[in-house]
C-alpha cells in the first residue's frame, strides 16, 4: 500500500515535470505575436545576418509596421547589451544575428546568407558569415 | 512710338514678375522635400555588413546574446 502510494506520487511528479517541460519549450512561440509567427512561417520575413528582421517579399503595410516595430525593439535591447558588454551595437547585433540564424530559425523559415540571397532553413546547417563564432 | 514704349514697359513688368515666381521655387522645393522626409522609408533598418567586427569580442558575447534571446522571446 505504501509502495503503491509512493509510486503514484512518482508518476504524478513525472507528469507534472512533463507538463512543465512542454510549457517551457512552447513559451518562446507562445509569446510571439501570431501575425509575426505567421509571417515567419510563411517565409514573408526572415533573419538578416545583421541581427534584424528583413523582408523576403515586398511587405504589406501591416507586416511592414510589425517588422519595423520588432527591429526597433531589437535595436533597443542590442544597445543596452552592447553598453553593458563594452562592444558596439553592430557587434552585439551581429553576434545575435549569428545565433538567431543558427539556433532560432526552424525548418521552413527564411534567413539571408552573406551573399544577400534568401535561403530556407532545412535540416542542413545554415550558411552564416565566416566571422560567426 | 508711344505704343512701343508701353509694350516694352509691360515686358519689363512681366519679366519682373517671372523673376518673382522663380524666387518662390526653392521654397516650394523645400516644402516638397520636407514632405518626402516625413514618409517612412520602404526598407527596414539595414546595416551595412562591412561594419568593423572585432572577432575576439564575438566569443565573449555568447552568454549575453543567449540571455537576450531567452528573455525577449516576443521579439526574436
Amino acid at each position: 500500500m505504501k509502495m503503491s502510494e509512493s509510486m503514484q506520487n512518482r508518476f504524478e511528479m513525472a507528469f507534472a515535470a512533463l507538463l512543465l517541460g512542454a510549457t517551457v519549450t512552447t513559451a518562446a512561440y507562445a509569446q510571439r505575436d501570431p501575425a509575426y509567427q505567421a509571417a515567419r512561417s510563411q517565409g514573408l520575413v526572415g533573419e538578416l545576418p545583421t541581427g534584424y528582421l528583413g523582408f523576403v517579399t515586398p511587405p504589406s503595410p501591416a507586416i511592414k509596421a510589425l517588422v519595423e516595430d520588432i527591429n526597433i525593439k531589437r535595436k533597443a535591447k542590442y544597445t543596452e547589451e552592447a553598453l553593458a558588454n563594452g562592444v558596439t551595437v553592430e557587434e552585439f547585433a551581429f553576434r545575435n544575428g549569428c545565433r538567431l540564424i543558427k539556433e532560432n530559425t526552424v525548418a521552413g523559415e527564411k534567413y539571408q546568407a552573406p551573399d544577400r540571397t534568401w535561403k530556407t532553413r532545412d535540416s542542413s546547417p545554415p550558411v552564416v558569415d565566416a566571422r560567426c563564432p | 512710338m508711344h505704343g512701343r514704349l508701353t509694350a516694352r514697359r509691360n515686358g519689363a513688368i512681366r519679366a519682373g514678375m517671372t523673376k518673382g515666381a522663380f524666387l518662390f521655387l526653392p521654397l516650394t522645393g523645400l516644402l516638397l522635400s520636407g514632405c518626402v522626409q516625413v514618409t517612412a522609408p520602404d526598407k527596414p533598418i539595414v546595416i551595412n555588413l562591412n561594419i568593423a567586427i572585432r572577432q575576439e569580442v564575438l566569443l565573449r558575447l555568447d552568454q549575453a546574446s543567449k540571455k537576450v534571446v531567452e528573455e525577449n522571446p516576443e521579439i526574436f
